[in-house]
């Protein structure tokens, strides 16, 4: 087992790994930067370093100076947490080549999965489901070849690329040339490789992600879904396991492909393998995440599962402690992320001090939150302050119990998403499961007509 | 040689008088190590057990260096850590250190080495006129903003 863990990150991923180490046994350095001097993993932790000012950059995102600590402190081990350095390989490397022990796969693994056209190839020798799409892009006679055998509307995407950029959707043939000539510039500029690939575009798909873990023994198993369709500008809302769009069957062959994907590159750690599933019914990989995902809860409270605890224990040389038989589903669970947002006014982001707090509980409630009353949110980050995660039986016993965990959730000081929150649990389209990621946009649409209705009456 | 307490004391005196932290004797029949515990900047890394009595460890480590600075009037500007890394005094082990207390320095005068990730850093002072107290002692990590020596 690790003699020492250090934590590169904050916030509520920070205090879920410390406490996963904590109940181990395992001492933990916190790092942190100037602005983050009152935040809890700061406290929890065994502990604390300061690393550098509030700009992510000159901190959580310096390898050096998380590195030099992790050495001055005699850590073994590195947990990255997600998003920061979680998915850097060149940050999985330095670890390794400090004898460090990087929570997380391989570099080779992040960058095989990394590049978009390369993880295509793999899934596909794998027998995984891929969207109909093309490999590197040579020339405008090889995309209009495509195009007459799928169809419009296609999407250009960066092979190099991720994070939503450099890509082009194209929905007719005036746009195709030019669209493929400015994607490739993109490509360059934003990634230093010109290379693009097509796909079929799916028009609001459902997001389904599942989730695996990996052992150094080459045992891999899968722990079910998650559905995330409910999205604003790509980043995740709310996500529930399992997906109601999702039967047995279905759970049992995409569960399968990912294990499949995984075994291909002999992944390590956990991971997570996107799924985009069409309005009729055909599913298809999209890509797969390298790290542990803000989400992870909804996927313990069924499978009863501490991934976060089977991370270190198979990063540390551990078999994993699950066979596939052993992971029996149950119940339904959701997620709320709650953000310090105004959702009256465009989600604008509402850094500030939290006066009151006051968080729900219960039987099958759960809040993974690092805020405290007369905490300071700091303005340089991300606004997410906590998960509010209900499981139920069902479906509707978990709706039904985040309806009352959101009514006793208190915040003031600050304007937060709780409302908003507290909106989409009750909406019928919601309630009914039959929604797909268009679901936020026709949300807002379904309620702008209300209000005008109930003007004109 | 017989352990008696007498001995024993002589051996702390050698080492209370030199200013050692450790000495060790073992002359193949009987061997004794007496160690002098030094209150360090950062906490003895504790079983968890006594972690968990004591929520904010962090926290009171940092009024721990407060508390120790503040017992000697502090005397001039500080020289503060640009950066995360290990202390040390001299260029190399066997070199005389950079400064000591009572050295003068210039603006733009190397006052120690951080070494981080086996890189050694030259800290240069910022200020210009006489090192009133020195913080921290070779070897000790270093934090952002941490606090290394005062100039006045």
């Amino acid at each position: 087992m690790f003699k020492r863990v250090l934590i590169a990150n904050r916030g509520e991923i920070a205090v879920r790994v410390i406490r996963a180490c904590r109940e181990l046994g395992i001492p933990t350095v916190a790092v942190y930067s100037e602005a983050d001097e009152n935040s809890l993993h700061v406290r929890l932790a065994t502990d604390a370093f300061c690393i550098g000012p509030a700009p992510s950059v000159d901190s959580y995102l310096s390898i050096p100076a998380i590195v030099s600590t992790a050495l001055a402190t005699g850590c073994d081990a590195i947990h990255p947490g997600y998003g920061f350095l979680s998915e850097r390989a060149e940050f999985a490397e330095i670890c390794a080549m400090h004898d460090i022990k990087f929570i997380g796969p391989s570099a080779e693994s992040m960058r095989k999965m990394g590049d978009k056209a390369a993880a295509r190839k793999t899934m596909i020798e794998n027998n995984v489901p891929v969207t109909p799409g093309t490999g590197i892009i040579k020339n405008i006679r090889e995309l209009k070849a495509f195009v007459n055998e799928v169809g419009y509307p296609i999407i250009l995407k960066a092979t190099a690329g991720g994070g939503g950029k450099g890509m082009r959707i194209v929905r007719n043939d005036n746009e195709l040339e030019s669209n493929m000539e400015l994607c490739q510039q993109e490509a360059e500029k934003f990634f230093g490789n010109p290379n693009i690939y097509a796909e079929k575009f799916l028009e609001n798909p459902r997001h389904i992600e599942v989730q695996i873990i990996g052992d150094s023994f080459g045992n891999v198993i899968h722990l079910g879904e998650r559905d995330c369709s409910i999205q604003r500008r790509h980043q995740k809302l709310l996500e529930e396991a399992p997906s109601p769009a999702i039967d047995e069957n279905t759970r049992r062959e995409m569960g399968a492909a990912a294990i499949r994907a995984a075994k291909a590159i002999g992944y390590e750690g956990v991971g997570t393998c996107e799924f985009l599933l069409d309005n009729d019914g055909k599913w298809y990989f999209m890509e797969m995440n390298t790290r542990i995902q803000v989400e992870h809860c909804v996927t313990e409270m069924i499978s009863r599962v501490d991934i976060v605890r089977e991370q270190i224990l198979t990063a540390s040389g551990e078999k994993l402690s699950y066979s596939q038989d052993d992971i029996q589903l149950r119940g339904h669970a959701i997620e709320c992320r709650i953000n310090a947002e105004d959702p009256d006014n465009n989600f604008l982001p509402c850094p500030g001090k939290i006066d009151g707090y006051f968080a729900p509980g219960g039987f099958g409630i759960r809040v993974d939150s690092h805020v405290y009353p007369g905490y300071t949110i700091p303005p340089y980050y991300d606004s997410m302050i906590g998960k509010l995660i209900c499981w139920g039986e069902n479906r509707k016993q978990a709706r039904r119990r985040m309806y009352q965990a959101l009514k006793e959730y208190v915040i003031t000081g600050i304007k937060t998403t709780i409302p908003f929150h507290q909106q989409v649990i009750e909406d019928e389209v919601f309630k009914s499961g039959q929604f797909n990621t268009g679901y936020l946009e026709d949300f807002y649409k379904r309620k702008a007509e209300k209000e005008s209705n109930s003007e004109v009456n | 040689m017989k352990l008696e307490t007498e001995y024993i004391e002589k051996l702390a005196r050698i080492i209370n008088d030199n200013g050692l932290t450790e000495i060790s004797v073992d002359d193949g029949e009987q061997a004794i190590t007496i160690r002098k515990d030094s209150p360090e900047i950062v906490a003895p890394i504790s079983d968890v057990q006594t972690t968990a009595s004591s929520v904010q460890p962090a926290v009171q480590q940092s009024a721990a260096v407060d508390e120790t600075s503040a017992k000697q009037p502090v005397k001039g500007k500080a020289i503060t850590s640009p950066m995360v890394g290990t202390f040390y005094a001299s260029s190399s082990p066997d070199v005389e250190p950079f400064v000591e207390v009572g050295s003068e320095v210039k603006e733009g005068d190397i006052v120690c080495i951080i070494e981080a990730m086996k890189l050694m850093n030259e800290i240069k002072s910022e200020h210009a006129g006489k090192i009133t107290q020195i913080c921290v002692k070779n070897g000790d990590p270093i934090e952002y903003g941490q606090v290394l020596m005062y100039v006045e």
